[in-house]
Order: C-alpha cells, then sequence, then structure tokens
C-alpha cells in the first residue's frame, strides 16, 4: 500500500505541488477578475452590465472542458499562442471561475444594508468610492463562506488539466500506468492528498460560517 | 438593490455616462473585430474548414455524440436522485449508526474531484476487467458526486422547513416517517427546485469530463472532426458549433431554474386568506427579508 506512494513520491510532489501553483495562481487571478465583473453587473453603465450580465451566463453555462479544450487545441489555429500548457491551465480556470466569484461577491453587494451606500452617497462619494471603500470590504465578510464553496470546487477543477497536458495531481494515474503499478492505490492516495488540500479549506469556511452568523 | 449605490444621474452623470457607454461599446467592438480578423486571418471562414457539416455520416456522428452526452446526464440525474433519496433519509436518521457512516460517504464523495471518481471505475475496469466501458465510468463518478450534492439540499430543504410544521404533524399523532413523507418533503422540494435543477447544469456541464476518460460524448467527437486534416485542422469551427449546443442545453435548464426560483419567491405573496402554506425561505445566507411572520403572505411590498 505505502511502497506505490515512496516507490513513486517524486511524481506525486511534482503533481500535487502543479496543482496547488494552478490553485493559488488562478485563485487569485479570479479573485481580481471576478470582483471586477461584479462591479461592472452593478455599475451605471448599461455598456458595462451587458458585459458582466453576458460573460457571466455564457461561462456559467459552459463545461470547463471545453474552455479548456478550445485554449488548448482551437486558439493556436487563431494564432494566439500562450506560454506553455501550464498557463492555458491557468487562463482556462481563471475565465471559467470568475464568473463564479462574480455571482458570489454580487449577491455580497446586495446583502450590505442599503443605508451604509446611502450614507456613502450622502457625504459626496463617488461610485467607485461607494463600491470600493464601503460596500465590498461589509460584502466580502458575508461572502467568505461561498466564496470558500467556489475556492474548493477550483481545487477539484484543476484536475481537469490532467487531459490537457499538464502533470499535476490528475495527471497521476496516467503517468503511473507505464509503470505497473496498482491503479486503484495510486488513486487512493491521490484522494487522500485532495482531502488533505481540501480539509483546511472546509475548517476555514465552517469558521468563517460562524463568525459570520454571530454577527448577523 | 444596485440602484442604491448611485443616485439618480443629473446632467453631468448622464453625460458621463453616456460618453463611457460609448468607449465601452467602442472597445468591445475593437476587441470583437480583433477576434474576427485573427480568426479571418488563419482562415477559419474559409469553406474547407467548413465543409465537413454537410456530410450525412458526420452529421449523424455529431448527433451521436449529442446523444451520448444527454444519455450519460440522464442515467446519472436518475440514478444521482435515487442516492441522494437514500442518503438524505440517512443523514436525518434518528440511529447514530445510520447517521455516521452516511454522514462520511456524503462529506467524502463530495471533497473527492469528479474526474478522479471516474478514474477509479476507468483505471478499476482496467485492472479487474469488470466489462465497465467509459460510459458506466461517467454515470458513476457523476452519480456519486452530484448525488451527494443532491443529498445536501435534500437535507437543508428538509431543516428549512419552519419547525412549526414538524411540531404540528407530530401532535397530530404521524410516525417519523409519515412526518417527513407527507409534511416535510413536499415542502422541502419546492422551496429547493431551483438548486435542484442548478445541480443539473452542473451534471450535464460535467459529462464533458468523458472527453478525457475517452468516452464518445459530444467533446470527444469534437476533437475527432477538429483534427481532421484533409479540413484543414478545423477545431475553431467545431468548437464554436459544440459549444453552441452545450451553452444552449445549459442555459435552457438555467432559465428553468430562475423562472422556479421565482415562482417560489412569488408564491410567498399569495393574497391572504388563501391556505397555501407559505414556501420556506431559502437558506442561502443572504435572503435579508426573512419574514419573521411568514404566515402573514402578501404583505411583502418587494
Amino acid at each position: 500500500m505505502l511502497s506505490v506512494l515512496t516507490d513513486n513520491w517524486e511524481l506525486f510532489r511534482d503533481g500535487f505541488w502543479t496543482t496547488i501553483k494552478l490553485f493559488v495562481v488562478s485563485g487569485l487571478l479570479s479573485l481580481v477578475l471576478g470582483t471586477v465583473l461584479a462591479g461592472f453587473r452593478v455599475s451605471p453603465v448599461p455598456a458595462l452590465r451587458a458585459i458582466g450580465t453576458g460573460y457571466v451566463n455564457i461561462l456559467r453555462n459552459t463545461p470547463l472542458t471545453l474552455v479548456f479544450a478550445f485554449l488548448v487545441f482551437g486558439a493556436p489555429k487563431m494564432g494566439i499562442e500562450l506560454p506553455s500548457y501550464f498557463w492555458s491551465a491557468i487562463v482556462a480556470l481563471t475565465v471559467y471561475t470568475s464568473a463564479f466569484v462574480c455571482e458570489v461577491v454580487r449577491s455580497g453587494i446586495n446583502t450590505v444594508s442599503p443605508g451604509q451606500s446611502e450614507a456613502a452617497r450622502a457625504v459626496g462619494m463617488t461610485f467607485l468610492q461607494v463600491l470600493g471603500i464601503v460596500v465590498l470590504p461589509q460584502a466580502f465578510r458575508a461572502i467568505q463562506p461561498p466564496l470558500m464553496s467556489v475556492m474548493i470546487a477550483l481545487l477539484k477543477n484543476t484536475t481537469i488539466a490532467a487531459g490537457f497536458s499538464v502533470l499535476e495531481a490528475g495527471a497521476i494515474p496516467a503517468a503511473i500506468a507505464e509503470r505497473g503499478e496498482n491503479q486503484m492505490l495510486t488513486l487512493v492516495w491521490i484522494t487522500i492528498g485532495f482531502l488533505i488540500l481540501i480539509i483546511p479549506l472546509v475548517f476555514l469556511q465552517r469558521w468563517a460560517e460562524r463568525r459570520t452568523a454571530v454577527a448577523a | 438593490m444596485s440602484a442604491v449605490l448611485y443616485d439618480v444621474p443629473g446632467p453631468r452623470a448622464r453625460a458621463r455616462n453616456m460618453i463611457l457607454n460609448v468607449v465601452v461599446v467602442v472597445v468591445l467592438l475593437a476587441a470583437v473585430a480583433w477576434i474576427v480578423y485573427r480568426l479571418n486571418d488563419t482562415g477559419q471562414f474559409q469553406s474547407r474548414r467548413w465543409a465537413q457539416f454537410q456530410y450525412k455520416s458526420i452529421q449523424e456522428q455529431l448527433l451521436t455524440g449529442l446523444l451520448n452526452t444527454l444519455k450519460a446526464a440522464g442515467l446519472a440525474a436518475v440514478l444521482a436522485f435515487l442516492f441522494a433519496a437514500v442518503f438524505a433519509a440517512a443523514r436525518i436518521s434518528d440511529h447514530k449508526w445510520v447517521r455516521v457512516p452516511a454522514t462520511f460517504v456524503v462529506e467524502l464523495f463530495r471533497a473527492i474531484p469528479v474526474l478522479i471518481l471516474m478514474f477509479f471505475f476507468y483505471y478499476g475496469n482496467l485492472q479487474f476487467h469488470l466489462g465497465l466501458g467509459p460510459f458506466w465510468a461517467v454515470v458513476f463518478g457523476l452519480t456519486l458526486y452530484n448525488g451527494s450534492v443532491l443529498a445536501e439540499i435534500f437535507r437543508a430543504g428538509i431543516s428549512a422547513v419552519p419547525k412549526g410544521q414538524r411540531e404540528a404533524a407530530y401532535a397530530t399523532g404521524l410516525r417519523k416517517n409519515q412526518v417527513v413523507r407527507l409534511i416535510l418533503l413536499p415542502q422541502a422540494i419546492r422551496a429547493m427546485l431551483p438548486a435542484i435543477v442548478s445541480q443539473l447544469v452542473v451534471l450535464l456541464k460535467d459529462t464533458a469530463l468523458g472527453f478525457i476518460i475517452t468516452y464518445n460524448e459530444l467533446l470527444y467527437v469534437a476533437k475527432q472532426m477538429g483534427g481532421r486534416l484533409e479540413f484543414g485542422f478545423p477545431y475553431i469551427p467545431t468548437y464554436m458549433v459544440v459549444a453552441v449546443v452545450y451553452i444552449g442545453l445549459c442555459s435552457l435548464l438555467s432559465i428553468l431554474a430562475r423562472y422556479l426560483e421565482g415562482r417560489t419567491r412569488r408564491s410567498r405573496k399569495i393574497a391572504p386568506g388563501t391556505d397555501v402554506p407559505p414556501a420556506a425561505p431559502l437558506s442561502d445566507g443572504f435572503s435579508r427579508e426573512g419574514n419573521a411572520f411568514p404566515d402573514l403572505g402578501g404583505k411583502d411590498s418587494n
């Protein structure tokens, strides 16, 4: 049981390290892009609102695998080359996840009491100031639990990169298959690896949930 | 609600918004024009790259892919409902020895990436020669994951039904089985229907993972079509077609979910006097207008 892990340790180590890199980089990027899109969706400019709505509706209804396939097989055919498969994966995960982040942030904006933004407007703040200084900081407190769900989904979605030539945790079974190891044990170890990564996130989420529950 | 974030625009703000609007539209058009230019420049609109959609055998291939996608999604949805019903029931059981293992199973399958779940069946089949093709790997993988999520949705729905309903039901002498089946479930399913349909969108989208484990579904067919040299590797045309199909199907389900959500919210405002029970508030944590007196339906102003 243990030998599958110890004999192929460098494969597991590199695989999960790539998974973590994918998760952190695309997580941060999609937080930024998702928040900007949420700002678009509540802005006074109709064209920006339309862009935000269109983006979210299209990306939320597209399989992530299709986004990956388009970037990896399609984009080079129209002369758009990304530096590596790793970066294709980052772009695909970011583009997809930011649609979900946008929806969470937008629902968070709706939870902030209207009096807050009314008061901010009364002291003469502009739209960007109301959003950036008053509303978003309060919104982010309320949305920590659902945001964490989106991030957990992102962590699990990184496995899809395995189908597109990125050597992350999901690609370990295919890499190990050639060595004649027991595939079931390999998968069990990968599962354990993901549990180790996800359980802290779940506890963080529960903690955030409790904290906001007391505040409300 | 978002209109609270800015004042009703005066003449200057209107002019500014108008200018911004024009700028954004120009930038957007420029971006679209650039993409179209790139597509045209690399010959993606050439008829030879679209020619294969005219062949009957290739149309049939696409249709087979679509049918395989729908078949896997349909079967997985049915199995996931069964799984969810069993495990939701187990999770609200009074017996600890039923509740604890069920909780463990549901939490475990929710934490494992769907692709890894599919790998278990895919490689398991290769290793133990079970005679299960990639189709079953897709179906079982989707069943376990979505079944666990649905079980949680069911459970949340049942616990969101107002406590009085349960107490009243017990008071009239119903057994637990009857309370859950006759009183709680009908109300819970109504409140949870939008969430259930949204989960079906996830399930449908995840069938595309079959691509990775060589299940002959829509995306897999698209890869084969895109890889044909004699048509100049028409990846972009095929992905355009496939994207329209996926987005169309999922959007239909999403629209259904939104419609159902609107209906549940509306039904809270039934005119006073009709004794239809108010729908349970969705436990999404965001509904701030949590009605303290849900029985006074019809008093909501928005």
